[in-house]
């Protein structure tokens, strides 16, 4: 690579003449990529000179809040990061936990949710192609893949089409490429209707001494990218897209979308964990937002060195594509990597076996610049230091509302018997089985797969590498947040340790996404900053790490922000796989009992919603004491002592003993009254919603030593519940009739 | 008795299939799609995935590759073969296995636990589904596809009735994909060459849902080479 | 190179759930009397013999059994 062009300056580069112009007052180039005034001077000071296009399109990037999170960065610091078991933490492309014998998972959940209202079935492919590069990136090979996604309700046509193709994509990404999809959940809310969401985890095995970090080292090394040709794919997508609010014109956005080859991946992932078996490569990084600008500065930044890229030697797929058209280009399935010289053409012939690209693109400085050239023309020049790091970070203006204002719909008619209740809780779409999408998605590839979703609250794995299993788990109820942001986002992370709990696991690490509306505006400000501390006081106490995660803000539409969302992935590990347990009741004649500090009340819940009776306020959560539940649960699973377990979440107790009759066919006889002695009206204790609540069922005599409370039997055909003037019966047929509602409800939108 | 399983860019369950012969306590090996050299294998596994992408059509690229010529030639030779899912696409691409798969009749990918009805390989399958019950077994094994319908013109799929070519059907009321009279599974002429939709190799282990899968992997075993 | 389109479709008779899923969704979006959907694919190339064209239908692009195909020669097929 020759170095012209350095001594006599800067080249002018091309115009940004591609860019969409918006109306007849042209405003400046750095406001219609979404700079302010203040950080486009900032920029110009740290250059010392006007940036030319490339650069400022590169800067435009990485000074988004996408890559910058600069206006969640400060309010980051306040999560716990550190722990014995914590092999990589936030910074790394993914988090990872030691599982024992020498491996570890890495995981991460991560956002797609503008793409995917955009355009939903490449959305949310190309969302799960990410994630699965940010876990392979590390080295570790995917083994499970989880999603939660969030639309508007389901009567509505736009809804439905979201949701169709996003279910689709998900599949279609995760089947082709053979790695399971074990779990997740489906909110319906009005707040989403014009900005689902869409966040995708995954979760990848590694020997921990075989792991790879993402900083670029060693001056001269090769800089390879791998995979896909680039492209004109989202050239600006994901950073212009995820940091502006949606409105109208959405389908003119289209042709930005990224469009995902599972097929390719498939071939990339596994060339890239054959050149780290071979131990050929220095570092790996995937490319995602903001493509090759971002994932090159991000490796040089971490590696304290400097990169210099030839954009003439990325293969292209469009022949004219301009140098910062190269550089910002979010093509799919691509991979960055650094290699010793002399090994270069090892990797090269690896790649070649696997039928994927490989370019050799740049080099390894220690300028600490990150420089662009043409054809060994200089047409970029930046600190690394002022791209990656140089972003002012904001402060939020945090206000709380004076009242709710998501709005209520109501839908359920007030004289409604208790029967009733259930069945419209049942069938509600946020409640009701989920199995019409989750059977679109492979969930036994790999043979890991001992709870398939649904069987469990949370997906169990065997990993013989290791000798033990891992339970994983996703939660993150919205509706809930947006009632009491910090009490909402403790009971996701308790939701997660009680899912976990239930099939006998030990919470190792936390990872999150959080979706919030536009932080520049003072309630959405209060909800990120009271959701954050909440996230942070919640792990604190429980003992378990944030390792990784994800930020997705602006998400709002015409109607304003969605219900604040933190999405919370939990990952625990238990000894044995053969000793774990079910939602399901097992047996005739079980004792039924409750566990744990749970105390509902009708706050913020499913049937408050169907009442149209939402306002703000939820009951606090005593953490030390569902913690103390979870270990209680936990120790007797792992004892054996246990046939079911199963966390009480949406819908309350009753769903809960519903969901436990559908998936055994056995029915049982319950009565409430010890939760009425806890101050509970009848309808609090069948419908109330709240943490700690664990509803087990097994022998009788074993539940004393537990601190169980025994509520009643399994048996028969019905689902009988003694709860004073709201006492019901209702069989489990027409229970189940209820709660498989979903695929109707969805399939609607091909009708 | 040695196994070996082939594997394409895209296939997705090789891994799954090694690991079923070991526990069916045989050798194996991966078979890279370049390779034409099958010395020293036993039986051959065509495995689930998405084999150059599926794009085209499901199995249609593998089908030139040179291990596919070598198990043409190790088929013509008696040997017995198993195609999985994508494996049974190419096995029938490939003109080794009768009929072709479409896309499911209701368009959408499905995985789902399900019964099959093991025709009996001894006796020609009686045309009511009472009496094939009567001498065949039932397996719980996994399906996951999108692309399974069995499809054959009717003479020929009479004349696979007639041969005792048919290997599994669904059992009543579970085929997922609309396949032609419920058929999951068919063997070639000789015996020797047996293609199915459901993933045997998912049924090996009882943690993960079931053991019958072993079943399918004994009998291609036990057909001799 | 002489270009040609391969156009590809499924078989008279054989289902084609493609084509009965946009049947079934066109009187919601107003158009009546259209009938017999059929959802195939085309494949675009250049090829410097358009006489193998036939053979690489049969062989590769398109499966005998369930499809039909047509070959249309775009230009300069001499």
């Amino acid at each position: 690579m020759t170095r012209a062009g350095a001594d006599a300056g800067v080249d002018g580069g091309p115009s940004l003449t591609s860019l969409p112009s918006t109306g007849a007052e042209q405003p400046a180039a750095y406001e219609v990529l979404g700079l302010k005034e203040a950080e486009y001077l900032l920029i110009v000071e740290k250059l010392g000179r006007e940036p030319n296009d490339v650069e400022l399109a590169m800067f435009s990037l990485l000074w988004s809040e996408h890559c910058a999170y600069k206006h969640s960065r400060k309010l980051l610091r306040r999560l716990p990061t550190e722990g014995e078991r914590v092999v990589m933490g936030p910074g790394e492309n993914a988090g990872a936990v030691a599982i024992g014998n020498g491996h570890a998972v890495a995981f991460k959940v991560e956002s797609h949710n503008h793409p995917s209202a955009v355009e939903p079935f490449q959305g949310a492919a190309t969302g799960v192609g990410g994630i699965l590069r940010d876990v392979f990136a590390l080295g570790a090979r995917p083994i499970a893949i989880l999603d939660s996604l969030r639309f508007g309700e389901i009567d509505s046509v736009r809804s439905r089409h979201l949701l169709d193709g996003a279910v689709r994509g998900i599949g279609h990404y995760g089947n082709s490429i053979g790695v399971p999809n074990i779990g997740g959940e489906i909110y319906f809310e009005a707040p989403y209707e014009h900005n689902c969401l869409v966040n995708a985890m995954c979760v990848g095995l590694a020997k921990t001494d075989e792991m790879v970090r993402a900083a670029a080292a060693g001056v001269g090394n090769a800089v390879v990218l791998m995979g896909a040709s680039t492209g004109r794919d989202g050239i600006g997508g994901a950073s212009v897209l995820a940091s502006a609010e949606l409105g109208e014109g959405d389908e003119a956005k289209r042709p930005t979308v990224q469009i995902g080859d599972p097929f390719e991946e498939s071939k990339v992932l596994e060339c890239c964990l054959e050149l780290l078996e071979k131990g050929l490569l220095v570092s790996l990084q995937d490319l995602g937002a903001a493509g090759l600008t971002s994932s090159a500065s991000e490796m040089a930044s971490a590696g304290g060195v400097g990169i210099d890229l030839d954009v003439a030697r990325v293969p292209l797929r469009e022949a004219d594509m301009e140098p910062f058209e190269i550089m910002v280009s979010e093509s799919q399935e691509r991979m960055l990597g650094v290699v010793e010289p002399a090994r270069v053409a090892e990797v090269i012939a690896v790649c070649e076996k696997w039928q994927t690209g490989a370019a050799e693109i740049g080099v390894v400085t220690d300028s600490g610049q990150m420089r662009v050239l043409r054809d060994g023309t200089l047409v970029g020049e930046m600190p690394v230091e002022a791209l990656v790091d140089g972003c002012p970070l904001y402060d939020l203006d945090p206000a709380e509302p004076e009242g709710w204002i998501y709005g209520n719909r109501t839908t359920l008619r007030e004289e409604a018997t208790s029967e009733e209740i259930l069945l419209a809780l049942l069938a509600a779409p946020s409640v009701a089985s989920k199995r019409w999408a989750f059977e679109q998605y492979d969930s036994v590839v790999g043979s890991r797969t001992v709870r398939r979703p649904e069987s469990a609250d949370a997906a169990v794995l065997q990993i013989p590498e290791a000798g033990n299993a891992i339970a994983v788990s996703i939660d993150g109820n919205g509706r809930r947040v947006a009632c009491d942001p910090y009490a909402g986002t403790v009971e996701a992370v308790l939701e997660c340790a009680q899912n976990l709990a239930c099939v006998g696991a030990e919470p190792l690490g936390v990872t999150n996404c959080l979706n919030f509306g536009n932080p520049e505006k003072p309630i959405s400000a209060w909800q990120l900053d009271r959701a954050v501390s909440a996230l942070a006081d919640t792990c604190e106490a429980l003992g378990v790490p944030v390792v990784g995660g994800n930020v997705s803000l602006y998400n709002e539409g015409p109607e304003g922000p969605i219900y604040p969302t933190p999405v919370v992935g939990m990952v625990g590990e238990l000894p044995d796989p053969a000793v774990t347990a079910g939602s399901a009741f097992a047996r005739e004649g079980d004792a039924i009992a409750l566990l744990g500090p749970f105390s509902p009340s009708l706050a913020g819940t499913e049937l408050a919603k169907q009442r149209g009776e939402l306002d703000m306020g939820l009951p606090r959560s005593d953490i030390t004491a569902v913690a103390a539940a979870c270990t209680a649960v936990r120790d007797a699973i792992r004892n054996g002592k246990l046939s079911s377990a199963h966390d009480i979440s949406d819908g309350g107790l009753a769903c809960a003993l519903a969901e436990s009759a559908i998936a055994s066919g056995l029915g049982c006889r319950v009565d409430v009254q010890p939760l009425r002695e806890r101050g509970c009206s009848p309808e609090d204790a069948l419908f109330g919603e709240g943490t700690g609540g664990f509803l087990i069922s097994g022998d009788r005599d074993s539940f004393d030593s537990l601190g169980a409370i025994p509520i009643g039997e399994v048996g028969g055909s019905t689902i009988e519940v003694a709860a004073g003037d709201r006492s019901f019966t209702v069989g489990v047929g027409a229970a189940e009739s209820a709660w498989r509602s979903l695929s109707s409800q969805a399939e609607a939108a091909r009708r | 008795m040695r196994w070996g399983v082939l594997q394409f860019p895209g296939s997705c369950d090789e891994r799954d299939a090694l690991r079923a012969c070991t526990l069916s306590g045989d050798k194996v090996r991966l078979v890279w799609h370049e390779e034409r050299d099958l010395d020293g294998i036993d039986a051959v596994v065509i495995p689930g995935g998405f084999s150059y992408g599926d794009y085209l059509r499901a199995g249609a690229i593998a089908r030139f590759s040179p291990a596919m010529e070598a198990v043409g030639e190790f088929a013509a030779a008696g040997g017995p073969v198993l195609g999985i899912c994508n494996g049974f696409q190419v096995l029938c691409e490939a003109g080794l296995l009768p009929g072709a798969l479409l896309l499911n009749e209701d368009l959408r990918f499905h995985c789902r636990q399900l019964d099959l009805i093991e025709e009996s390989t001894t006796t020609v399958h009686l045309s009511t589904p009472e009496s094939a019950q009567v001498d065949s077994r039932t397996l719980s094994i996994p399906a996951k596809h999108g692309e399974g319908r069995y499809y054959a013109p009717d003479e020929m799929l009479d004349g696979l009735e007639a041969n005792g070519q048919v290997a599994y059907r669904y059992a009543p009321g579970q085929n997922p994909n609309g396949s032609a009279r419920d058929i999951a599974g068919v063997r070639n002429a000789a015996g020797n060459v047996l293609g199915l939709m459901p993933h045997p190799e998912h049924a090996v282990d009882p943690l993960t849902g079931s053991t019958d899968g072993l079943r399918v992997f004994q009998a291609v075993a036990g057909n001799p080479a | 190179m002489p270009r040609a389109r391969v156009l590809i479709r499924p078989k008279e008779g054989i289902l084609d759930p493609q084509g009965k899923a946009v049947e079934r969704a066109l009187p919601a979006l107003g158009f009546e009397g259209i009938e017999h959907v059929r959802i195939g694919r085309m494949v675009e190339l250049e090829a410097e013999d358009p006489a193998r064209l036939a053979e690489l239908c049969e062989k590769l692009l398109a499966n005998p059994l369930i499809e039909d195909y047509e070959i249309e020669q775009l230009d300069g097929a001499a």
